[in-house]
């Protein structure tokens, strides 16, 4: 297990690429697979700004509603045809959002960042739910036909849960190159000197308030694609999307693979679903248990299974 | 026609001054948790829902909603204690997030309790006899039960004023929160004072759960939107301040109060809409300053 592990540590996005192309035919069934690449892609975002710039948000869902609703409405309402136009819609929805709570949210430092991201989440929890002629309200948000894949001279639909998944794979795989390329480059440094000492990061020289919104627009970026991608595997837009405890889940997840290490939203995002599908078959009482053990991991394991599986010790001080 | 929605409008008045109330009763909880431990307790919701559970079992056991009103309270804050001891004492000196993920799990699992206990649906909670009916103010009637949960407002923010300020514990409690490491070297034991106050502001959290009982029910999520408003109190009430959580708890209680008796539909947002002002004009809140405990 740790041979394989140490291998992927050092191709990470080779060891992405072959890891999930043959996932989907490991585990029990395939829709669990593409669940696993899209949450596991949430929790990434959520891990940008987390563990790597050391910024607890607790409105995570906000970016992955935005992407869902915005690729959701020009689908559904917009009647928009192409894919891409779709994807590009839940995107830029989602990088507004960010740029624009990012600004409000980063105006406090430490733990008041968590407690705003929150509040803002939860007013775009309540603007999504009153503003049932664009988002469906309550009964979520329905009738979205998902196009065709149209790239030049091939044409694939995405009906098959196959193709999707692949589909799926291919973006997701792109999000993760780009994610490496961020945290090899200056400016990824940058983050994670943030993260260790944000003071010394501006003694420095680094002009880190627009350093973390930036970070924060990246995040939202990666949340908001993973919401559009589940838009489009669900062919619905549920409230829940944006409500706050779409926020708890993608921390739990990012927690229990490992906060601040590279694979261990996708390990956290695969172990949540699996013990949710096992535990959820058995009893109705799925938070009391995933509660009980995301509080162990708080106390006994705070680099979660990625980070003490591979030793690496990035989690968030 | 004028006097009669001059009445609502007091009558609006008096139902935001008690929403600010238990505004105030969860956010100076918060705030004297986080001012002193630098511990955001993500759970306070949970237990305020625990206290308007404890005041139901309570009630129905004894029929006596005084002992109700006075045990809930202890019973939560005693919970408190022992989260502190047993959950919150082997996190301290990590991560100030480390404390607000571990209570954040902890929500779930005493929500998801009561929902065993309990049930899905709400209870709901009668106030005593002697507080039922309305009362008439002069220029309108309202409700005893709200003049009530006003008045022990009050009370309660009065004596833990006088306790802060004239007691040596509270004097204590001032001085670990200003510098806990000179309270140490002074030979106090800042663990104990943790304690305390941890205790102190989870059993304000189960006081506003069992006064708000009779007026909303008791039910499960009851504490999850309530914990984010008290949150965004904190917020513009301003770092750390007590003052603050005060004036902001009010404030907030009335600018809700009057927009849902102005413009309904955007009653739930508006606590959001002036957090984002004050945060633009005054980032540090309303009465904080710059960089204090950030």
């Amino acid at each position: 297990m740790s041979a394989v592990a140490a291998w992927v540590r050092r191709h990470p996005v080779l060891g992405f690429f072959v890891v999930f192309a043959i996932f989907p035919w490991v585990v029990p069934y395939k829709s669990l697979a593409t669940q696993v690449l899209i949450y596991g892609l949430f929790a990434l975002g959520f891990n940008l700004l987390y563990g790597y710039t050391g910024l607890l948000s607790f409105g995570a869902a906000a970016y992955w509603g935005l992407g869902a609703y915005g690729t959701g409405i020009a689908l559904a309402k917009l009647k928009v045809t192409s894919l891409w136009l779709a994807l590009g819609a839940g995107l830029a929805a989602a990088v507004v959002g960010g740029a624009v709570f990012g600004f409000f949210c980063l105006r406090r430092r430490g733990i008041y960042f968590a407690m705003l991201t929150l509040a803002f989440a939860q007013l775009l929890y309540f603007v999504g739910f009153h503003l049932a002629d664009w988002t469906g309200g309550d009964d979520g948000l329905r009738g979205i036909a998902v196009p065709a894949v149209v790239l030049p001279g091939l044409r694939i639909p995405l009906d098959r849960s196959v193709v999707f998944y692949y589909f799926a794979l291919v973006l997701v795989g792109l999000a993760v190159a780009a994610l490496r390329r961020i945290l090899d480059s200056p400016f990824g440094t940058v983050l994670q000197a943030i993260r260790e000492n944000s003071d010394r990061a501006a003694a420095c020289g680094y002009d880190i308030s627009r350093i973390k919104h930036l970070s924060f627009v990246f995040s939202a970026l990666f949340c908001g694609l993973a919401g559009s991608l589940d838009a489009l595997r669900l062919t619905v837009v549920p409230i829940e999307s944006l409500h706050w405890s779409t926020s708890g889940q993608v921390v739990i997840m990012t927690l229990l693979g490992g906060a601040g290490t590279f694979f261990g939203p996708f390990v956290g995002a695969g172990t949540f679903l699996v013990l949710e599908d096992l535990v959820s078959a058995r009893t109705e009482s799925w938070p009391l248990v995933i509660g009980l053990v995301f509080m162990a991991f708080v106390l006994f394991l705070p680099k979660g299974i990625w980070g003490t599986l591979t030793g690496n010790s990035a989690a968030p001080k | 026609m004028p006097e009669i929605s001059l009445a609502a409008l007091a009558a609006q008045v008096f139902t935001g001054l008690v929403l600010g109330g238990i505004f105030v009763l969860l956010a100076i909880g918060l705030s004297l948790i986080f001012g002193l431990m630098t511990v955001v307790n993500f759970s306070h919701g949970a237990l305020y829902m625990l206290g308007a559970y404890f005041g139901y079992v309570l009630l129905t056991h004894t029929g006596s909603f005084t002992v109700a009103l006075v045990l809930a309270p202890l019973l939560v804050g005693a919970l408190g204690l022992a989260v502190e001891r047993v959950l919150i004492r082997p996190l301290y000196g990590r991560s100030p997030d480390d404390p607000l993920l571990l209570t954040f799990g902890l929500s779930l699992v005493v929500v998801e309790t009561a929902r065993l206990i309990w049930g899905k649906i709400g209870l709901t909670l009668d106030p005593p006899r002697a507080l039922g009916g309305a009362v008439n103010l002069g220029f309108t009637y309202f409700p005893t039960y709200r003049l009530f949960v006003i008045a022990v407002t009050a009370v309660v923010l009065l004596a833990l004023w006088l306790f802060l300020e004239k007691t040596n514990v509270g004097l204590l409690i001032r001085a670990a929160s200003r510098d806990p490491l000179m309270v140490r070297a002074l030979g106090f034991d800042v663990g104990r004072v943790w304690f305390i106050v941890f205790g102190i502001g989870t059993g304000l959290a189960g006081l506003a759960g069992i006064l708000a009982g009779p007026m909303r029910g008791a039910y499960a999520e009851m504490g999850v939107t309530i914990i984010i408003e008290s949150f965004v109190v904190v917020v513009v009430g301003g770092t750390g301040s007590l003052v603050g959580a005060v004036v902001s708890g009010l404030l907030i209680g009335q600018v809700v109060g009057l927009t849902t008796f102005f413009v309904p539909k955007l009653a739930e947002i508006i606590v959001f809409i002036f957090m984002a002002v004050v945060l633009l004009l005054r980032p540090s809140g309303l009465f904080g300053e710059a960089g204090l405990l950030e």
